[in-house]
């Protein structure tokens, strides 16, 4: 009976694995495609995705994913791990740069022209993706939602799909490593990455004092303070990356001839 | 110059919020992570800075290495700006969050006055200092763009 269930349980992991292992197998691919055509991939690139694609994965199977469903602090983590550094990865792992490269022509052209549409214009613009990232965050810890989301399966999805997709145009919106049709300053970009990280430390700090119902106060309180300083180590990580950008940017500004310049 | 002010000012800011966080919350365990008393503004205020203050420091250090690739670098200017930038946020910490705001005190003992007291003194004297490295900063260009002509 034991035996059975524990079979069960492996073949039920295995079937949630499988889009993922699909995922790394890809991009593989992708890069031996690219290769051929193009010049060579970088390998940190590939090391990116196959970490953020595994940080995901260690959200949705594995020892973490069962604690996340009783322990506030794993919750915390998994929330790291899914709507902060694995978005990061998978934004320097440059997919959309990647599967540009490894599609005809035309069919790439269709993309870039949808890319320059104006739905997904709003949805990397910083402000918007800001709204939708930490909007969401809000609404989640400071209302009934997040004690909803343990009794329903399908809103349980759907916001765990969401955590990702908003912490992944909030990451693309601030460092662009893909093409980036419609760019925005980086004075513009810091002000608003200040403000999304600010308001990120605020809820931090509210969760630590107003647990979501059915949270115990001791556990909100380590997981308020895990997502406090988990989320200044994953900017950090950001900012360093945006000030290096803005570094060989200016460089390149400052050899133009002075009345080309444009600030 | 003023690029080499907002560049220290900007790291002074960082690294006095560095210093508190590593020093005053971690090390010794003085200050609280929260304090039952605080006010909504100064969760706001707090959140701000803290986010404001890691930008700041890292933003700080690149526009100095910017300010030496394009060889305008005033060391004696820049650390009187990191000095003003510092002591400005740590008396702002010191009065308005600390004692305004109530996000936690410097220390949970009593005469905890005489600890606000020795913080903000030293705020004053690094903004002072500051003024004055800069001033003397100005001063010097002046003299020297002057006798250049």
């Amino acid at each position: 009976m034991h035996n059975e269930h524990i079979v069960q349980k492996f073949n039920f992991d295995l079937l949630l694995a499988a889009p993922f292992i699909l995922l790394l197998l890809a991009y593989i691919f992708a890069v031996f495609r690219s290769n051929k055509h193009y010049k060579h991939w970088p390998l940190y690139r590939i090391i990116t995705w196959k970490i953020g694609v595994i940080c995901i994965m260690a959200v949705v199977l594995g020892p973490l994913a069962e604690r996340i469903h009783t322990d506030f602090v794993a919750h915390m983590m998994g929330h790291l791990l899914l709507g902060m550094i694995a978005p990061l990865l998978i934004v320097l792992s440059a997919p959309m740069t990647l599967l540009l490269r490894c599609i005809p022509v035309n069919q790439g052209r269709q993309i870039t022209k949808i890319l320059k549409r104006l739905p997904i214009q709003l949805l990397t613009n910083p402000i918007i993706a800001s709204l939708l990232n930490m909007g969401g965050l809000w609404l989640l810890y400071s209302t009934e939602l997040f004690s909803l989301m343990h009794q329903n399966l399908v809103l349980y999805i759907f916001i765990h799909i969401h955590v990702f997709i908003a912490g992944y145009l909030f990451t693309a919106s601030i460092i662009y490593i893909d093409p980036t049709p419609h760019r925005k300053s980086y004075l513009y970009r810091a002000v608003i990455f200040i403000l999304a990280s600010a308001s990120h430390g605020i809820l931090a700090k509210h969760i630590y004092v107003h647990p979501p119902s059915s949270v115990l106060a001791s556990e909100a309180e380590n997981g308020a303070m895990l997502m406090y300083y988990g989320g200044d180590a994953v900017d950090i990580i950001i900012i360093l990356i945006f000030c290096f950008q803005w570094y060989k940017a200016s460089k390149r500004k400052s050899w133009l001839p002075k009345k080309a310049v444009n600030i | 110059m003023a690029r080499n002010l907002w560049s220290g000012i900007f790291f002074g800011l960082g690294l006095v919020a560095f210093l508190d966080e590593a020093v005053f919350h971690q090390i010794l365990h003085w200050h609280h992570f929260y304090d039952k008393s605080t006010l909504s503004i100064g969760l706001i205020s707090d959140g701000l800075f803290h986010a404001f203050s890691w930008f700041s420091t890292i933003g700080g250090l690149f526009l100095l290495a910017d300010l030496r690739r394009r060889n305008e670098l005033r060391l004696k200017g820049w650390i009187g700006a990191v000095l003003l930038g510092g002591g400005t946020f740590q008396l702002y910490d010191g009065l308005i969050q600390h004692k305004i705001m109530k996000i936690h005190q410097i220390r949970y003992v009593e005469n905890v006055i005489i600890y606000d007291l020795i913080w903000n003194f030293i705020a004053i004297i690094m903004i002072l200092s500051g003024l004055l490295l800069i001033i003397k900063t100005e001063k010097s260009s002046r003299g020297a763009t002057d006798h250049a002509q």
